[in-house]
């Protein structure tokens, strides 16, 4: 029983996340629609839920076109790299107390590398593309994620000096009396931000900017290769609004209801959140995106890290 | 920053708008008078055709999708053979409505004309003739055109006066 244990996590674990992954799609139309004042897919099945079927099977039955100048092992391999390495970080994520597949007691680094991981998906799709928009957006991806990772991780610590600890399951335990968010507003902020550029969805878009670069690292892309960009930078969301609720948000903490339920809500919220980010910022100029990251967000975040230690040695 | 946080916000409310949407098969757009829809071939007030068979509506057609063959009845009055519309190139343009010296082709606001096969799109003349005038109720070309026909000679439209006799000299 106990060694079947792990093995029941990891196929509810992975099956909530495929399915939410493909849920979002229609989660975010909808949602869409509704800032801007539309219905979005509402015909098939009770709310439209059934776009979410027929959006599968549209992409499994597409033409998977690998075309004929690219580089083809590694064009084939680049969509799974994203799904597989944002899958991996899920390893480490506790959905309740005591319910997580692996217990790290580095879980953060755990996360912040396998998360980072994903830029090589876009990076080797631009390049195998053998395609000039492909391969600029490539270019960004890899620019944007390297500058935005180093205070991505810097804005981490503040919470890990205050709990004392790398583990996920303890950090989430030392926020009983009092979120993080409260002491650590800036790090959320900045958090928040460095996640939905390293999730590289709008604004921070520029990798794809359908504008300027067609569809950027995907334009080659059809088919289910192109559905794995998509489900991996869906599984890439809910990991960052994972990760936003474990670290500042009091993972599974709260009244009344279970932990896996306030977890599921709070996740769900920040989820809700990126879409409305998608709805309403225009994106920067690549120029802005780069020195807002390392002329503002770093020192920001360096900081933030300096002030947190200070307080904390104090206050022992 | 603060522009960024006060479009969000905005944009979050949008959640509480009504919505703009009109729920088509169920609920009906309302379209304008002049909206240019299914093309309509009319007839004049007394029930005769009125396209005169002039090739003007064809010749102007930018994708080129009418195609007529004039004939004449025994009266000498000229009306298309045949008339066919070839609606999968039609781009409702309204050009042809336009360019119709007799009011006979016209465009009325109904685009519900969807079809699974393409020949179907096709329209005869029977299917492009209505039996009303359309938008014009009391205009009819004959009436008040200055060709003779069968039935009616020179000077007997309205508002035409009797034609000149050249050889006199008389005012
Ligand atoms: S509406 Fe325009 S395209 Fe259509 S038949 Fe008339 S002239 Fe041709
Ligand atoms: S519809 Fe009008 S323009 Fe076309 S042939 Fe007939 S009279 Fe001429």
């Amino acid at each position: 029983m106990s060694a079947l244990y792990p093995l029941l996590i990891i196929a509810v674990v992975l099956g909530i996340v495929l399915n939410l992954a493909g849920g979002l799609i229609w989660v975010e139309r909808r949602l869409l629609a509704l800032w801007q004042d539309r219905y979005g897919p509402n015909r098939v099945g009770p709310f439209g839920l059934g776009q979410v079927v027929a959006d599968s099977v549209k992409l499994f039955t597409k033409e998977d076109w690998i075309p004929p100048f690219a580089d083809k092992p590694v064009f084939v391999l680049a969509p799974a790299v994203v799904v597989a390495t944002s899958l991996l970080a899920f390893a480490v994520i506790p959905f309740a107390a005591g319910f997580v597949i692996a217990d790290l007691s580095v879980g953060i680094l755990f996360l912040l590398a396998a998360s980072s991981l994903g830029v090589y998906s876009v990076v080797l799709a631009g390049w195998s593309s053998n395609n000039k928009y492909a391969l600029l957006g490539g270019l960004r991806a890899t620019a944007q994620m390297l500058s935005y990772e180093v205070f991505m991780g810097l804005s981490l610590m503040g919470v890990v000096i205050m709990a004392g600890s790398f583990r996920l399951g303890d950090i989430v335990e030392a926020q009983r009396h009092m979120w993080y968010v409260v002491p650590q507003f800036a790090g959320f902020v900045m958090f928040l931000i460095a996640g939905v550029a390293e999730t590289r969805r709008l604004p921070f878009d520029l990798a794809e900017s359908e504008s300027e670069l067609i569809a950027g690292f995907h334009s080659e892309y059809s088919g289910m290769k192109f559905g794995m960009f998509f489900v991996g930078e869906y599984i890439g969301v809910i990991l960052i609004s994972a990760m936003l609720t474990l670290c500042y948000f009091g993972g599974w903490l709260g009244p009344v209801l279970p932990g896996p339920v306030w977890f599921g809500l709070k996740t769900m919220a920040f989820i809700c959140l990126f879409i409305l980010f998608r709805a309403a910022l225009p994106r920067p100029r690549f120029d802005q995106l780069m020195s807002w990251g390392w002329k503002v967000l770093l020192p920001l975040a360096l900081l933030n890290l300096l002030v947190t230690g200070a307080a904390v040695l104090l206050l022992r | 920053m603060f522009s960024l946080l006060r479009s969000l916000w905005g944009v979050f409310l949008h959640a509480f708008h009504k919505r703009v949407t009109i729920q088509y098969p169920e609920e009906k757009a309302v379209l304008a008078p002049r909206y240019r829809g299914r093309i309509v071939l009319s007839r004049d007030p007394d029930g005769g055709e009125r396209c005169v068979a002039c090739n003007l509506c064809a010749v102007v057609c930018p994708t080129d999708c009418i195609s007529l063959q004039a004939t004449e009845d025994e009266h000498g009055r000229r009306f298309p053979e045949w008339f066919r519309i070839n609606f999968s190139r039609c781009i409702f343009c309204g050009f042809c409505e336009e360019a119709c010296p007799t009011y006979a082709i016209q465009l009325t606001p109904d685009f519900e004309m969807g079809e699974f096969y393409r020949k179907n799109l096709v329209y005869e003349k029977e299917d492009l003739m209505i039996s009303g005038p359309g938008k014009y109720p009391d205009y009819n070309f004959w009436r008040v055109a200055g060709v003779a026909i069968g039935g009616k000679a020179k000077g007997e439209a309205e508002r035409e006066a009797a034609p000149t006799d050249l050889h006199s000299l008389l005012p």
